[in-house]
């Protein structure tokens, strides 16, 4: 387009007057302040920047400047579109600001509104208890060892030295599978992995046995004839009852606290000699700081050595096991075993979550 | 075994001032686990005084004879005049002494003694019988002093009575039989308190005599090997059991019977014999102890009609004819070593004593007493070990006890019929205690250790002389000891007990404690992370884990629905259920994780979601006995395989069960009911967590007790089923009460191949292509197999295939549906063209419409 074959007007030509021009800078100012949101905003600008706004049609009149006057009047020009530019940047900015601060308020929610949409799940707390013991005792060098909850006598009995008549097996309660003379009970205790274990490996073994075992007590409070054990063996050369001592008193720091210690009573157990039942000093008990009974643990008997292939000559071995549902009743002050075994989703909700 | 610590007094030198806690503590550290203590210096508060009866005036006119004493109670009631009381025995006479509770006092059950107006008379306190102060059971009348008893009025008339005494219940470990034994205890208590020991089973006793005290045969040797006897005659048939003697059985928990039987109870108590006591008139001819013949028959002392079998030893009469066991084998009037008859009992009658004291085989009691579920104070003992040479003391101890309280002549005779083998020393090295224990034991100080609790010890063949410790066995970590344990522990067999004993007496608390070190483990093996990982998994998605107990009832695969060839209708069978309605370990995790989403329901919670990860049982059906294993060595491979071989397989299982809403509703809009697919997809997410690739992964439709036929989804790893998932059978969601459409999912976790190394994918940072395809099948068609006729056509520039709508309608025609499909293309080298996209497309469906005529809908 050619501005100059336009007709003169001279209304059109006042608008290179200064005047003229501070005025549209001031109308234009006026306007932009006066608009509050981005499209109103937006609209004034081609009204003031906009092809047949003054600024530009001043532009237009240069062209019909003599030539001396024309770089004056070009420059008057230029500095008013670019004060109004400016004064629609600025505005655009704080309208901009203010329309995103608007929204922000107007967005706001109640955060605090309740949101459960897919409920939390949980693992057990035997489940993780037993983990976590597999995991203290795997970061010590041992292996998990399993075995199964209905075996043979001869592994649960025979082989950990208690014989058929021995008074010691009439103690255990035992849960025995039909037919008569199967053969079979459900474990009485994890110590059948001990069997398996050195059936089925050669010294050096250090193993962590977490696992059920059975007995025929009837359910109460404190009774419940499904429980757990975690058993440990070690058999190696050299192996004495202080090594048995160090690895408890490292076990029950592990489950108990850094002031956790044992304590140990001589008792009697067939597949152990000697054997001592050992207590733990746990400070944060619910009924404050006191001894808990913890489990058994003794010298492994050489007889269980011998009938599982390991030459008592050459090693020796330690074995201990404690209750799992035991412990976690003490450390969580759990009253009622029976809470272990019903399923109620609020007590494995309450104590599943987290290691 | 319950005692008292003025018993144990009469063989050990307690101090006289020792705390009951020390006793406690020290009857703890030697292995003596103490049930209970009951101090009875604290059963009886206030001033319980000795009294003399100065005057009774006999009041008339009451229901019964009431009497108003003045009693002496020397300046205990601090006034020095005779204390009035009224009383209503009537066993006592002026000048008796009595006992006395002053006003002010609490008798047992916390019965408060005043001062009253009664029966017309002023009464301040009470006359007490030895029921009323806790002592037992005799209300016949008030306690009445002996005249031996030196006491004067206004002492404390605790010690006199027995009330200064503490009482300790102790359980025994099996192997102890001599600590269940006043005897055996005391021996503890003397290495506790390093006191001197007077052990009554050490006494002097006759020994038996060429002429038997009566004719005994003893056939079995093995069973029976001491069989020890003496008469006494012309007893008093009604003296009476000292109160002394009673007291102490009655607090042993025994019931006191007869002076004979009472006696041959405390013996039993003092020394760890059992005994018996015949009426020799009621036996007719010589004894014979023997075998039972199978199905021979014995009414024992608590009257129960019992059948014998050829493993119990019985004591015979020889007099009686008994067509069974044939001639001279007489008829079983004692079930040898747990309980009397009745036909040879002694009776209220009885005048004339037959003691036996014999020694017994433990594993045959242990099986008789099983056998006949008779665990009597006897067959306790007997099971876990007597002293064989304590039977002539325990006969000398008991004829002297029978003579000075109920008169009569002993025999001159004793019979003694001894075939027990001398103990054979253990050979012990005397650095064993140190290698075992971890603490420094002088060879010296495990002799003196063994000495103390009874042993003999010797170097080699040597007897040690008093400082051999120190000369002879101190020198090397060689030495052998050559120790031989006292009769009265038989459980002292091996090298193992012996270091026991030593560590025992030493302390347990002075074993140090020392880490040792494993060699370097490989952590959890691929299936326990697994189990780790399904569990995790299952949690994360929202299932709450429980453990349910095993037991199920015969009739749940009937509720369940099980076909009757269902492999999970043979189940292991308990011979002792704890409840004969649930005799059976479960052959699916189903049904008891069903029962505990009932009991959450009756609890009140509607929406669940649980799982259980836990082994299922299934028998081996005709598998038989395991073949019988010793313990002197290992089983051979094979031997132990066989064996192995009868124990029932156990897979590990994971299921869930599902109810209610998945989804709950709230202010964000309305919840979403769990449903079929929601159990299949738990069963996908176990399977990835199992670390199973989902093309190794296939899903069918599958009709499978207990889900609804239609909604079943059989999952199969490399063409192995190994679970289901779906909504269970309305007939079963009936048959168990459960809400309607609940939904479960049971995989075998075991059956899972072991999780492989996947190789990475190419990560192409080209755009992708997508394109849509709305395929038309038949609506038999499984959506499964369609996606994997489009990934089989695709070729290698698919990325994913992922089915976004399911449609049928009347436009598509009966029977037909459209599925439709986004697929993804991407190069890992380039940006796809349009037209290679297209091509693409084109070859998947292709495939699609080859395997299942698909067509592409609008075309």
């Amino acid at each position: 387009m050619s501005y100059r074959n336009d007709p003169y007007d001279p209304k059109q030509v006042a608008l290179l007057d200064p005047a003229a021009l501070d005025e549209a800078v001031a109308d234009a100012t006026k306007a932009f302040t006066a608009a509050t949101d981005p499209d109103a905003l937006t609209a004034l600008r081609s009204v003031h920047l906009g092809d047949r706004s003054p600024v530009s049609l001043a532009r237009r009149e240069i062209g019909a400047l003599p030539p001396a006057a024309k770089s004056d009047a070009g420059k008057r020009v230029n500095e008013a579109r670019r004060a109004i530019e400016t004064a629609y940047a600025d505005r655009a900015e704080v309208v901009e600001r203010e329309q995103a601060e608007r929204m922000l308020v107007e967005e706001r929610v109640d955060v605090t509104l309740p949101y459960a949409r897919r409920p939390r799940g949980a693992r057990h707390p035997l489940s993780t208890l037993m983990e976590s013991i597999s995991d203290l005792f795997v970061g010590m060098g041992y292996e998990v060892a399993e075995g199964p909850e209905v075996d043979l006598e001869w592994v649960n009995f025979d082989a950990l030295n208690i014989p058929a008549d021995h008074p010691a097996r009439g103690l255990m309660d035992t849960f025995h599978i039909a037919p008569e003379g199967s053969g079979l009970v459900l474990r009485t205790h994890t110590s059948t992995v001990q069997t398996r274990t050195m059936l089925s490996r050669k010294p050096p073994i250090y193993v962590i046995v977490p696992g059920r075992v059975y007995r025929t007590d009837e359910i109460d409070a404190t009774h419940s004839p499904v429980f757990h054990q975690a058993e440990g063996l070690v058999v190696d050369k050299g192996i004495t009852m202080a090594h048995l001592r160090g690895t408890l008193d490292h076990f029950a720091r592990a489950m108990f606290g850094p002031e956790a210690k044992t304590r140990w009573r001589p008792h009697y157990f067939p597949f152990t000699e000697p054997s001592a039942e050992f207590d733990v000093w746990f400070p944060e008990h619910r009924d404050g700081p006191q001894w808990v009974e913890w489990g058994g643990c003794g010298m492994v008997n050489p007889r269980v050595l011998r009938a599982c292939g390991v030459d008592p000559e050459v090693y020796s071995g330690f074995a201990f096991g404690m209750g799992i549902d035991r412990t976690l009743m003490v450390r969580h002050g759990v009253s009622d075993i029976r809470h272990l075994f019903e399923g109620d989703v609020r007590f494995s909700r309450a104590l599943g979550t987290g290691a | 075994m319950r005692v008292s610590v003025s018993w144990l007094r009469e063989y050990v030198d307690l101090p006289a001032d020792l705390p009951t806690g020390d006793v406690e503590q020290a009857l703890v550290d030697l292995g003596i686990e103490v049930e209970s203590v009951v101090d009875l210096r604290e059963s009886v508060t206030g001033r319980l005084v000795v009294g003399e009866v100065r005057e009774i005036e006999e009041l008339t006119g009451f229901k019964k004879p009431i009497r108003f004493c003045r009693v002496d109670v020397g300046d205990a009631n601090g006034t020095g005049e005779p204390q009035e009381i009224v009383c209503g025995a009537r066993n006592f006479a002026v000048g008796d002494r009595v006992v006395v509770i002053l006003p002010g006092g609490v008798l047992p059950g916390g019965f408060a003694i005043g001062a009253r107006k009664t029966y017309g008379h002023h009464s301040a306190g009470m006359i007490c019988s030895a029921k009323e102060l806790g002592l037992g059971d005799d209300h016949s009348g008030i306690i009445v002093l002996p005249p031996d008893v030196a006491a004067k009025p206004g002492d404390d008339a605790r010690p006199v009575v027995g009330l200064d005494d503490v009482v300790f219940e102790l359980e025994i470990t099996p192997d102890r039989g001599y600590a269940l034994s006043l005897r055996g205890l005391a021996r503890e208590l003397s290495h506790a308190f390093d006191v001197p020991l007077r052990d009554p089973a050490l006494a002097p006793a006759p020994a038996g005599t060429q002429t038997p005290a009566y004719p005994v045969e003893v056939r079995d040797t093995v069973g029976c090997d001491r069989f020890a006897a003496r008469l006494v005659r012309g007893i008093d048939p009604n003296a009476p059991t000292p109160s002394w003697m009673a007291q102490r059985l009655v607090t042993a928990g025994i019931r006191s019977i007869s002076l004979p039987v009472d006696i041959t109870n405390y013996v039993m108590l003092e020394l760890g014999q059992p005994m018996h006591a015949f009426d020799a008139d009621r036996i007719v001819g010589p004894l014979v102890v023997r075998r039972a013949e199978a199905g021979e028959k014995l009414t024992t002392l608590d009257g129960v009609n019992r059948v014998l079998t050829a493993d119990d030893m019985v004591i015979c009469d020889a007099g009686l004819d008994n067509a069974l066991a044939g001639e001279g084998a007489g008829v079983p009037i004692s079930l040898a070593a747990v309980m009397g008859g009745e036909t040879s009992e002694v009776v209220a009658g009885t005048t004339t004593v037959l003691f036996e004291a014999a020694h017994w085989d433990p594993a045959m009691v242990g099986r008789t007493a099983r056998r006949h579920k008779l665990f009597s104070e006897a067959a306790k003992r007997w099971e876990r070990g007597v002293d064989p040479a304590v039977a002539l003391v325990a006969l000398e101890r008991a004829v002297r006890l029978l003579t000075e309280h109920g008169g009569g002549t002993p025999s001159a005779e004793i019979l003694d019929i001894d075939h027990v083998r001398p103990r054979t020393p253990i050979t012990l090295p005397a650095d064993l205690p140190t290698r075992r224990v971890g603490v420094e034991y002088p060879p010296a100080r495990v002799v003196a250790l063994l000495e103390r609790v009874g042993c003999t010890v010797a170097q080699g063949a040597d007897r040690l002389s008093e400082d051999a410790g120190a000369v002879g066995v101190a020198s090397g970590a060689g030495t052998a000891l050559s120790v031989t344990p006292p009769t009265w522990r038989p459980d002292l067999t091996d090298p193992a007990d012996l270091v026991e004993e030593v560590v025992r007496l030493d302390g347990y608390d002075r074993v140090p404690s020392v880490l040792p070190t494993a060699p370097p483990g490989r952590g959890l093996t691929p299936r326990q992370r697994r189990r780790r990982a399904v569990a995790t998994a299952l949690a994360e998605r929202g299932y709450v884990e429980v453990l349910a107990h095993p037991f199920v009832s015969p009739e749940l695969a009937d509720l369940l629905g099980l076909p009757a060839d269902d492999p999970r209708r043979p189940a292991v069978r308990l011979a002792n259920p704890l409840s004969e309605k649930e005799p059976l370990l479960r052959t699916t995790l189903l049904g008891p994780l069903l029962g505990i989403l009932k009991r959450n329901l009756g609890r009140g919670h509607r929406d669940l979601a649980l799982y259980e990860i836990g082994a299922v049982f299934h028998p081996r059906v005709g598998a038989g006995s395991p073949p019988a294993m010793g313990v002197d060595r290992r089983p051979t491979d094979a031997e132990f395989a066989a064996a192995d071989a009868v124990v029932p397989a156990q897979p590990v299982h994971v299921a869930v069960v599902l109810s209610g809403d998945l989804d709950p509703a709230g202010w964000w809009g309305a919840g979403r009911p769990a449903g079929w697919a929601d159990a299949i997809e738990a069963a996908r997410d176990v399977l990835a967590a199992a670390g199973i690739p989902d093309e190794r992964v296939e899903l069918r439709a599958a009709e499978y007790a207990p889900w609804h036929p239609g909604r079943c989804a059989e999952l199969r790893v490399d063409d192995t089923v190994v679970g289901h998932a779906g909504e269970l059978h309305p007939t079963v969601v009936a048959a168990l009460e459960l809400p309607r459409r609940t939904c479960a999912m049971e995989l075998n976790l075991d059956a899972l191949p072991p999780t492989p190394v996947t190789p990475a994918p190419t990560v192409s940072g080209f755009p992708p292509a997508l394109i849509d395809v709305a395929l038309v099948v038949d609506d038999s068609v499984p959506a499964e197999q369609v996606g994997r006729a489009l990934e089989a056509g695709a070729g290698e520039l698919l990325e994913d295939v992922r089915l976004f709508d399911v449609y049928s309608g009347e436009q598509l025609g009966e029977g037909r549906r459209s599925l439709a499909y986004k697929l993804t293309f991407r190069a890992p080298d380039r940006t796809l063209t349009v037209e290679e996209a297209v091509a693409a497309r084109d070859a998947a469906v292709a495939v699609a419409a080859e395997r299942f005529g698909a067509t592409l809908r609008g075309a």
